[in-house]
């Protein structure tokens, strides 16, 4: 599945037709795949991503279910014992949260609990993030909760490209898979050809997404954009700078982080969620163990502010902006503040 | 202004139009209404028309169960079970529960519901497995088509909604029976199962055995509503009110529950009422939250006596019946102990085995380093041994 596309043939795409296109695919290779959730069917998804998939796959393979996010998952869960494979969508990263117990008490770990008797190869599909202008509750990054959970998988693409080919691996994985999609970036397009074989990623693999030499970004999703752009304007300041997308939060990719932190010396963890707590803090533990004699300077995090997400008109203030990436990349120097122990 | 207030709305009837199309005329919920007492067989006339073979298989699997009850309690006590919640005085429940399904139809138990699996044929040992601790669930849940026994309280309601979906998806004939305890009622996911049951119309029933009590709190703090089985009319779906102490009503109110199921007749609640004469589990003392008298009131409406009155009026509670009866369950519970006295043998590296389908490199490193950890462990009893016994005699001249 590797053939080259001819630059022809690819048209400009957002990642949500991307993510479409995926479920489409997926729902026509394999009949066990069903696809479920509140406004799935006739409205398409309240961001379009499962448009047409009702009509094409008829409602009992694109189901709106009632509106009750325990029950979309519990009863997938169920569906998945008798060998379905679910893709679940909850609207917004925080109407996930009635699902939890369901996803934490079974999902999570009925492989475990059974012996691999029983397996949940279920997609959670979960639009994530902010910078959408989006009120209260809209608007969360939820990726931490999963990660503190044994037995989820957590997935997050950043470009049009892996949001086919991670999806596609994800409705193919036997583990089940919490699926962040960043709602920032559904519009984001690139050329991209849906009808030209495209490699699919497995799960598990970091990307190098720009060669550096003099320092990492390590970041996912909606902050990648944010580091690509960072690393363009850090050059004028001297910083060659290497950008790692995860893609996937779980399994983690320590081979590709530490190997180009290595490489670089220097780290800088960039993410939208919280700081405290966030996914920034075992990243840069990670490397620190790992990579502490090859580096020049502490990991460093660009993370969201320790607070509820804010409203609207202030989220840009919360989000980790090209400035403040720069602002650190610039701490990296390890001199002056942080030798005075004023690095705080 | 009000909303009588406004123009239109009361003062000119006639120019008011119909409701929207989206308002759907209300269906007569009394037929999805329960009895206003309990469906009782034993006891009434209509126990005349009970095939006796069924009588006498009930009274097999009622005094099997009560025995296997009093030996895993009493396995608890050898520090054999971490715990078990005890169904007795409830068999007459479990036991229906298994018998009213065929094979091919699957069990959706709660922890307190070991004997209906056993019931169904699951292995007493396996059954057991997450109680003892060796692992969570002890059996392939394919083989007998028992799901897990579920601890949190309800959460296996929607699977059995799922599963039984998924099921008629595939145009197979299968059933889902999901057991449940009277405080379950009252979490999410009771709710939501039978929202989505009652709309797909999912071949699924719902067993409620109220036993009077969720832990201690008693049912009058768990619900306001008339009835357990009275929830049922809300969602669309028939409720039945049966008392969980008679054997053959049991059955009879389930397998015409997972009848209709099979037909395609959707989903039906049955609220069992019975009672747990046993504290909740053996960390429990009932004596802080229900009196004696009480419990002695139940004893005397006890599951197995009310079916004995009926096979003795029918010369079937014959000494060789009772005897061989009584034999099987000691038989049963003979091998239980002697199986259960046996240690479990438990793997530590299974710990990283059954994680994800393929392990990540971070569990293979942890899975590495707990190897490295019962290597040394071993080499040290090893070292150990060897220096209280040969090492010392082979070091003397």
């Amino acid at each position: 599945m590797t053939t080259t596309v001819p630059a022809t043939a690819r048209k400009p795409a957002t990642m949500a037709q991307a993510l479409t296109r995926a479920l489409r695919d997926a729902m026509a290779d394999d009949p066990s795949v069903h696809v479920m959730g509140e406004d799935v069917g006739t409205l398409g998804g309240v961001f379009r991503v499962t448009d047409g998939l009702a009509k094409e796959f008829g409602e009992d393979r694109c189901t709106d279910t009632a509106l009750a996010e325990a029950g979309i998952l519990g009863t997938a869960v169920g569906m998945a014992m008798y060998g379905l494979r679910p893709v679940v969508e909850m609207q917004f990263d925080a109407f996930a949260y009635p699902a939890f117990e369901q996803l934490i008490s079974h999902v999570a770990r009925m492989r475990n609990r059974t012996r691999g008797a029983l397996t949940m190869p279920l997609t959670i599909r979960v639009p994530y993030g902010g910078g959408i202008g989006g009120v209260e509750h809209h608007s969360d990054s939820s990726e931490a909760y999963y990660l503190a959970t044994p037995g989820l998988q957590v997935v997050t693409p950043a470009t049009v490209e892996d949001a086919y080919g991670l999806l596609r691996a994800a409705i193919a994985s036997d583990d089940p898979v919490v699926f962040l999609e960043p709602k920032r970036l559904y519009w984001s397009k690139a050329d991209w050809s849906p009808d030209a074989p495209t490699e699919v990623a497995p799960l598990g693999r970091a990307a190098i997404r720009r060669r550096g030499s003099s320092a990492t970004l390590i970041t996912y999703g909606p902050s990648l954009p944010v580091c690509m752009e960072a690393a363009e304007a850090a050059r004028a300041e001297g910083w060659d700078l290497e950008v790692v997308d995860l893609r996937s939060l779980m399994p983690f990719d320590d081979e590709t982080v530490c190997a180009s932190v290595r490489r670089t010396g220097r780290a800088v963890v960039v993410h939208e969620s919280n700081g405290f707590g966030g996914p920034g803090g075992e990243i840069a533990a990670r490397i620190t163990e790992r990579c502490f004699h090859h580096l020049e300077a502490p990991v460093l995090r660009v993370a969201g502010f320790d607070i509820p997400y804010p409203p609207p008109m202030l989220e840009r203030h919360h989000l980790p902006g090209v400035d403040r990436i720069l602002d650190t990349v610039a701490r990296l120097q390890w001199e002056s503040d942080w030798t005075e122990g004023r690095g705080e | 202004m009000t909303v009588l207030e406004q123009p239109g709305s009361s003062r000119n009837k006639s120019s008011l139009a119909g409701p929207p199309p989206t308002w759907q005329p209300r269906v007569d919920p009394a037929p999805l209404l329960p009895d206003a007492e309990p469906y009782r067989l034993l006891g009434t006339d209509a126990a005349a028309r009970l095939d006796s073979g069924l009588l006498t298989r009930l009274y097999t699997q009622l005094v099997r169960g009560r025995r296997y009850n009093a030996q895993a309690t009493a396995l608890t006590r050898q520090g054999r079970l971490a715990v078990y919640p005890s169904s007795t005085g409830q068999e007459a429940c479990e036991v229906a529960a298994a018998l009213a399904l065929e094979d091919r139809d699957w069990l959706f138990p709660s922890y307190r519901d070991t004997l209906a699996a056993v019931a169904r044929g699951l292995d007493p040992v396996q059954a057991l497995t997450l109680l003892r601790g060796d692992w969570h669930n002890g059996y392939d849940p394919h083989e007998h088509r028992i799901a897990p026994l579920c601890t949190p309280l309800a959460t296996q309601l929607p699977h059995a909604v799922g599963l039984a979906h998924a099921a008629r998806l595939k145009g197979d004939e299968v059933v889902a029976l999901a057991m449940v305890g009277d405080g379950g009622t009252s979490e999410g996911d009771f709710h939501e199962a039978l929202n989505f049951a009652a709309i797909w119309q999912a071949p699924v029933v719902f067993l409620v055995q109220n036993n009077g009590f969720a832990i201690s709190v008693p049912l009058a703090k768990q619900t306001a509503a008339p009835s357990l089985a009275h929830k049922a009319v809300g969602y669309g779906m028939p409720g039945r009110l049966v008392d969980g102490n008679d054997a053959p009503a049991m059955h009879e109110v389930l397998t015409e529950a997972v009848e209709r199921a099979r037909r395609g007749g959707g989903p039906t609640l049955i609220e069992a009422v019975t009672y747990r004469i046993e504290a909740h589990t053996n960390a429990d003392d009932a004596t802080r939250y229900r009196s004696d008298a009480e419990v002695e009131t139940w004893k005397a409406h006890d599951p197995i006596a009310l079916l004995e009155r009926e096979l003795a009026a029918r010369d079937l509670l014959t000494d060789d019946f009772v005897g061989a009866t009584r034999d099987g369950a000691e038989q049963l519970a003979a091998d239980l102990r002697e199986r259960m006295n046996a240690d479990p043998e438990v793997d530590p590296m299974d710990l990283f085995t059954h994680v994800f389908a393929e392990q990540t490199s971070q569990l293979r490193a942890q899975a590495a380093q707990l190897r490295a950890e019962l290597d040394a462990e071993a080499a040290g009893h090893t070292e150990d041994a060897a220096g209280t016994d040969g090492s010392a005699e082979e070091a003397r001249p």
